[in-house]
């Protein structure tokens, strides 16, 4: 039953991640498209941000995994 | 011109000839890998019937299904053994110390291992199961010398922990947890001894030392000999990386002072990236999963978080102790989330190289599992089969998607090292 409830959690982890890199990614093809010229700094900028929300994500499902 | 569409011709018949072979060499491969699987198996299943005891409580009666995860574990977890291929295994040294024994110096071959990394031989005390050292904690076990033992057998006790035990003249012996050099995440534990020895792990961090310190030094070396020409060879990978790097993480974040920091960051990016790519081989000199390690990437986010605080200057701890231009209610709220911030930032450096490397690995386990799933634990030859050509290019494109990850979290790793580091090194003027 335990590792059930795990795959859920996980589940929900990467739903949560899924949108907010989804919108960061969508957000910084627009800048990108705006302003082509400061695409570089738009871009690992982006991947920061992405970077971050990842790692919360990541807590989440390490979490799912090793607690029983 | 027409010398180009003879070359061009020559190489497209050329790509399909490859073709024409490749087809048939992923067919062989997959039927061996699938049967020799099975086999496997067989003998696997016929060994267990052999061991098995008439006692109650102690036997060796293995589990005969197949279990993806606890494979999956297995696999990515450190060792005191290197697999070679069948039965042979790469001696590796290892340095034990128990309180009571003191220092133990020994070979990991000399516990005879056989199948899954087991040994045959307790030499005083300490016992070799799947890979890993352990060690017998149970009165009666002679704990000098050399003794054969039987088998190894896991126990479920009552409020579900997992225990090894040793079979020795048909009497169970109960042994102690591995030592956690997997910082516990893999199943180790608090145990009576220490591990020191080179595992796995640490032999593939010395070797990706000595790959990349030659490959350095002969880049290093070009720019003397070449001077003045196009970079070429060892120089031209090695160049755009690190171009790449200073201009793209070091400058933009870290201003003036880059160069001060740019030796830290550039092993910190090679020392990531070179152990992901030897991680990724599957066989002899790589297959060691280090930066899927946690003591590794605690390590390498504790060393970011000292460079980053030792590095920081006076407005960096006031923005984190005593925020300006902040009411002063504000600050007791302010100033703990700051504090907790000095620790969930190397947290997360540890945890995002950790979870990408090792979820990436347990998906290429998984994958491969399929033969094992189809052929129901080699009973079923067809299954196997039917497994192995569903496996290979499942496996063929998680290993590209790891390719690339490699790639990325040594450079995320990088990148967010440096925006710490550039966050506390920052100029404040007075824009409050």
């Amino acid at each position: 039953m335990t590792g059930t409830l795990a795959a859920i959690g996980a589940g929900l982890a990467v739903i949560g991640a899924g949108i907010g890199i989804g919108n960061i990614g969508s957000k910084a093809m627009e800048a990108i498209a705006r302003q082509p010229e400061v695409a570089g700094e738009i871009r690992s900028n982006m991947i920061i941000t992405a970077a971050l929300i990842e790692g919360a994500a990541l807590i989440a499902i390490i979490l799912s995994i090793f607690v029983k | 011109m027409p010398n180009f569409v003879a070359i061009l011709k020559k190489r497209n018949k050329r790509i399909i000839r490859m073709k024409k072979f490749m087809v048939p060499f992923i067919c062989l491969f997959v039927i061996m890998a699938s049967t020799s699987i099975a086999e496997g198996a067989e003998t696997q299943t016929g060994e267990s019937e052999n061991a098995t005891h008439n006692h109650d409580e102690c036997s060796c009666h293995h589990e005969e299904k197949y279990d993806p995860g606890a494979s999956a574990f297995h696999h990515i977890s450190d060792a005191n053994a290197f697999h070679l291929f069948g039965d042979y295994y790469l001696p590796l040294p290892c340095l034990l110390y128990a309180p009571a024994k003191g220092f133990t110096f020994l070979m990991s071959n000399d516990f005879d291992m056989h199948h899954h990394g087991s040994g045959t031989k307790a030499i005083d005390g300490y016992v070799m199961v799947h890979g890993s050292i352990m060690r017998v904690n149970q009165a009666g076990f002679p704990m000098e010398g050399e003794v054969e033992v039987t088998c190894y057998t896991e126990k479920t006790s009552a409020d579900g922990k997992v225990s090894f035990q040793v079979l020795y003249k048909d009497e169970c012996y109960k042994l102690d947890k591995k030592t956690s050099y997997d910082a516990g995440i893999m199943g180790g534990g608090v145990t009576s001894f220490y591990d020191f020895s080179i595992t796995k792990a640490v032999f593939t961090m010395l070797l990706a030392f000595l790959v990349l310190f030659f490959l350095f030094r002969k880049a290093a070396n070009s720019y003397v000999l070449r001077k003045g020409q196009a970079p070429k060879g060892v120089q031209a990978v090695i160049e755009p990386l690190f171009e790449f790097i200073r201009n793209e993480v070091a400058i933009p974040f870290l201003g003036s002072k880059y160069e001060k920091y740019l030796p830290y960051l550039m092993s910190v990016f090679f020392f990531i990236l070179g152990l992901n790519l030897i991680g990724q081989l599957p066989f002899f000199p790589g297959s060691g999963n280090v930066t899927g390690n946690l003591s590794v990437t605690l390590v390498l986010a504790v060393i970011a978080a000292l460079v980053t605080n030792f590095g920081g200057n006076k407005a960096y701890w006031q923005h984190i102790f005593n925020m300006p231009g902040v009411p002063l209610p504000i600050k007791f709220i302010l100033t703990p989330v700051e504090l907790l911030g000095l620790f969930i930032k190397p947290m997360t450096l540890m945890l995002r190289l950790f979870a990408n490397i090792t979820a990436g690995h347990i998906v290429i386990i998984i994958f491969v599992s399929l033969i094992f799933i189809f052929g129901e634990a080699g009973e079923s030859l067809s299954g196997s089969i039917l497994g192995g050509v569903m496996a290979v290019p499942l496996t063929l494109f998680m290993m590209a998607i790891e390719l690339l990850v490699a790639f990325v979290q040594a450079f995320v790793f990088c990148i967010l090292t440096a925006s710490y580091i550039g966050a506390a090194i920052e100029e404040h003027h007075e824009h409050h």
